[in-house]
């Protein structure tokens, strides 16, 4: 058990390996300390939202006023106080509408972060590398979009949430929870009040997006919560790949993150979703840390429509996040494939939700959990067939990798079939890295270190392939750094 | 090249290496027969390197250096490679992925530059055609769903690839068909230098006949009570253990 329990040791010391920990010291305003009706008047304001748009979000106050957090997944934390956050932060400046006027300080943290926010950047790089267009948003605002101008020649639309709510109303207003309802659940209501930011996706009929999308979030005042929420709509036959990446400064305060998406589908259409989610996830005793409560659900309304959500999921102290389908086209057809680590005291709940609601749908979910340290790892998901779903086949497979005696893994899986003619087929195993193994690794030259990269990501494969390529990279990196040092 | 003095080797509190002493010079092959559970693959784990096989008395050298000060992947870059009896299966890390890595690590701990993919992919190429091994084979998870022959083939390839200076085969020809024995048998004699030493575990004659060994040594109890030339093997095979056994009690 010796080489075991170095990895263990060494993977617990991983909080202070996170590297995106830093604070950009920038001048900001904020909203006041607390949540009332006069916080979302005032976070609707600094947005100069029509007068509909406040009258919604203030609906959906009143009703998370009555409504109690939930307590069903297996996640221990203490009672979050919410009138002790603030609810609105952005750097102080007029909006900048050109990267000339967006602070040095700013861009200089995407540049740390890798983040390609100059156009020109992006451009000068490797030939034939495909382009990405990126919507950054620091606390509650977006302060600045790339490739606007070239992606509305295709008549794709890629603008911060506030900024579609100005310029094109009737869109938001006829998507805007559609698919994820007020109320549909506390944390997604208390987002529909108070939420600041995010990015909007129109892609037209027949549009292939051009290029990946992606949102890139940080989070960097502290005592604030971030409340983002993403709307794509992807029209008859159009596709888009998007990405969202996310990473927050290290504090010994835990912060508060309640995000929504809601992806509309029509007729053939079809939207890849990727997730990095690597919010900091708290020291290796388990202070501080973002509380992540997201939801996130796609809606297929068009026959034969297409949605694939990959999530890799290393960050956070808490996660609690079921990316879902709702396969309503005939034909159409969900997956879910889904990397989720966790170390120290980390606490994750997270998987899917595929509900089959039109005939000869179909959905696939894949899903990897790495515990680690002391943290819990659980995998929820619920797969559910309609009385006219006939013919809808769902294909589940859940793995666990225990590294360590300390942690725990779980995995509940719900099914409700509602028709006799659909299938339904659920594979789970749960391994725990074996000492055999490592030895045989290291038995040919690699260290400890290599040895647990090598068979973590062997483990994770399925999975990385589905990112985007230049993301994948990324991805398999950051999984290397989140199980890193393990020799001691 | 490795000298062995009065190994004593523990596992789970139980001794079972007991006073084990070994010369094995370079170039030369040695092959060590003996009853199930003397203590072959113990002698195997310990001189790779495996936690829990606790040494307490004794020494392990190879060309000078004191090879129990080493971890595992510390000795596997002095030139030690294990031919495991049960090869383990790596989900999702296809062979080629795994000889590179073990390739690069091995460069890299003696200050080496990573080979390029071309040259890899070109040498694992010439290995895999010389052992009759589908290329595609490599492509998939390492040993997962093979079967134990195949694993065993696996074993020999990693061997050719990464060309180390002291080779232990645990057992290699248990599980593989008779013309796969020929042909494992033909890649180690491949492998046959001047400055590499092979150590050949093996219950059966039949594999000597391929890989003649320069001397032949009887581990019973948990030390070595016969060697002698390849003539020991064909007296083991008519006779058997039994005399070495009583000897060893
Ligand atoms: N982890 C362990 N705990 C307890 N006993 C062990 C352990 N590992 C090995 N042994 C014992 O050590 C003895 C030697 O085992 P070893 O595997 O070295 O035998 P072997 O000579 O390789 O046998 P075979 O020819 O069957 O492969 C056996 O009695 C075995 O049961
Ligand atoms: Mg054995």
């Amino acid at each position: 058990m010796a080489a075991v329990k170095e990895t263990v040791r060494t993977v617990e010391g991983l909080g202070e390996g996170y590297a995106h920990g830093f604070v950009t010291d920038i001048e900001q305003e904020f909203a006041p300390v607390g949540l009332t009706a006069d916080t979302v008047r005032y976070i609707s304001a600094k947005k100069n939202e029509p007068e509909w748009m406040l009258e919604w979000r203030l609906a959906a106050f009143e009703r998370w006023l009555a409504m109690d957090e939930p307590d069903w997944a297996k996640l221990n934390f203490p009672k979050i106080d919410y009138q002790a956050a603030r609810y609105y932060a952005a750097p102080k400046t007029d909006g900048p509408k050109s990267l000339d006027e967006v602070d040095p300080e700013l861009l200089a943290m995407y540049e740390k972060l890798g983040i390609p926010v100059r156009e020109q950047a992006v451009l000068a790089g490797v030939e034939g590398a495909p382009k990405y267009a990126v919507d950054a948003v620091f606390d509650s605002v977006s302060v600045v979009t790339t490739f606007k101008a070239e992606l509305a020649k295709e008549g794709v639309i890629f603008c911060p949430i506030s900024e579609a709510l100005r310029d094109h109303p009737e869109l938001v207003r006829k998507y805007l929870g559609t698919v994820v309802p007020v109320t549909d659940n506390y944390f997604a209501c208390l987002n529909s009040a108070v939420f600041s930011d995010g990015s909007f996706v129109y892609v037209p009929p027949g549009v292939r997006c051009p290029m990946e999308l992606s949102t890139y979030f940080r989070i960097n005042a502290s005592e604030t919560g971030q409340f983002e929420r993403t709307l794509i709509v992807c029209d008859k036959g159009a596709y888009v790949s998007y990405l969202e990446g996310c990473t927050a400064p290290m504090r010994d305060v835990n912060q508060l993150h309640a995000a929504v998406v809601e992806l509309v589908l029509m007729d053939d259409a079809e939207i890849k979703y990727s997730t990095v989610q690597n919010w900091y996830p708290g020291d290796k005793d388990g202070k501080g840390g973002i509380y992540n409560f997201v939801t996130k659900r796609a809606d297929c309304r068009g026959d034969r429509s297409k949605v694939s959500w990959t999530q890799v999921e290393t960050g956070s102290a808490i996660t609690w996040k079921y990316p879902s389908c709702v396969l309503r086209g005939d034909g159409s057809s969900g997956e879910f494939y889904s990397i989720a680590i966790t170390n120290n005291f980390q606490q994750a709940d997270t998987g899917t939700k595929m509900i089959h609601l039109g005939a000869n749908t179909k959905s696939r979910i894949i899903s990897k959990g790495i515990s680690a340290g002391h943290s819990s790892n659980t995998y929820r998901g619920l797969v559910s067939a309609h009385a006219k779903a006939l013919g809808a086949r769902n294909f589940t497979q859940c793995d666990s990798l225990l590294i360590g005696k300390d942690c725990a893994a779980h995995t509940v899986p719900y099914i409700e079939a509602k028709n006799a003619q659909s299938t339904f087929e659920h594979e789970a195993t749960t391994t725990r890295l074996s000492d055999d193994q490592l030895f045989y690794v290291m038995q040919r030259g690699l260290s400890q270190e290599e040895a647990v990269q090598l068979l973590v990501n062997g483990f994770v494969k399925d999975v990385l392939q589905q990112l985007p390529m230049e993301f994948a990279v990324e991805a398999q990196k950051l999984v290397a750094v989140s199980l890193e040092g393990s020799v001691g | 090249m490795l000298s062995i003095e009065n190994l004593h080797v523990t596992v789970a509190e139980k001794a079972i290496i007991r006073g084990l002493s070994l010369n094995l010079p370079a170039g030369e092959v040695h092959a060590i027969m003996g009853p199930n559970g003397a203590g072959k693959s113990t002698l195997s784990y310990t001189l790779a390197g495996r936690d829990g096989y606790e040494v307490t008395e004794g020494s392990a050298v190879l060309d000078g250096v004191d090879l129990l000060s080493l971890n595992a992947s510390e000795r596997a870059a002095e030139g030690i490679f294990l031919s495991f009896q049960y090869p383990l299966e790596i989900p999702g890390v296809p062979a080629l992925t795994f000889v590179r890595a073990a390739l690069n690590a091995q460069r890299k701990s003696k200050g080496e530059p990573e080979i390029s993919a071309p040259d890899f992919l070109k040498r694992a190429r010439e290995v895999a055609g010389s052992l009759k091994m589908d290329f595609e084979m490599l492509r998939r998870g390492l040993n997962v769903g093979f079967s134990g022959g195949e694993k065993k083939r696996m074993e020999i390839f990693q061997m050719a690839m990464l060309q180390p200076r002291l080779a232990i085969l645990d057992e290699t020809d248990s599980g593989l068909d008779i013309d796969a024995l020929r042909i494992v048998a033909e890649g180690v004699n491949a492998l046959r230098a001047a400055d590499r030493a092979m150590l050949v575990i093996t219950h059966y004659q039949r594999l000597l006949d391929y890989i003649r060994p320069d001397r032949v040594h009887v581990l019973a109890g948990g030390k070595i009570v016969a060697s002698g030339g390849p003539e020991l093997a064909l007296e083991l095979e008519r006779e058997g253990y039994d005399r070495y056994s009583k000897a060893a009690a």
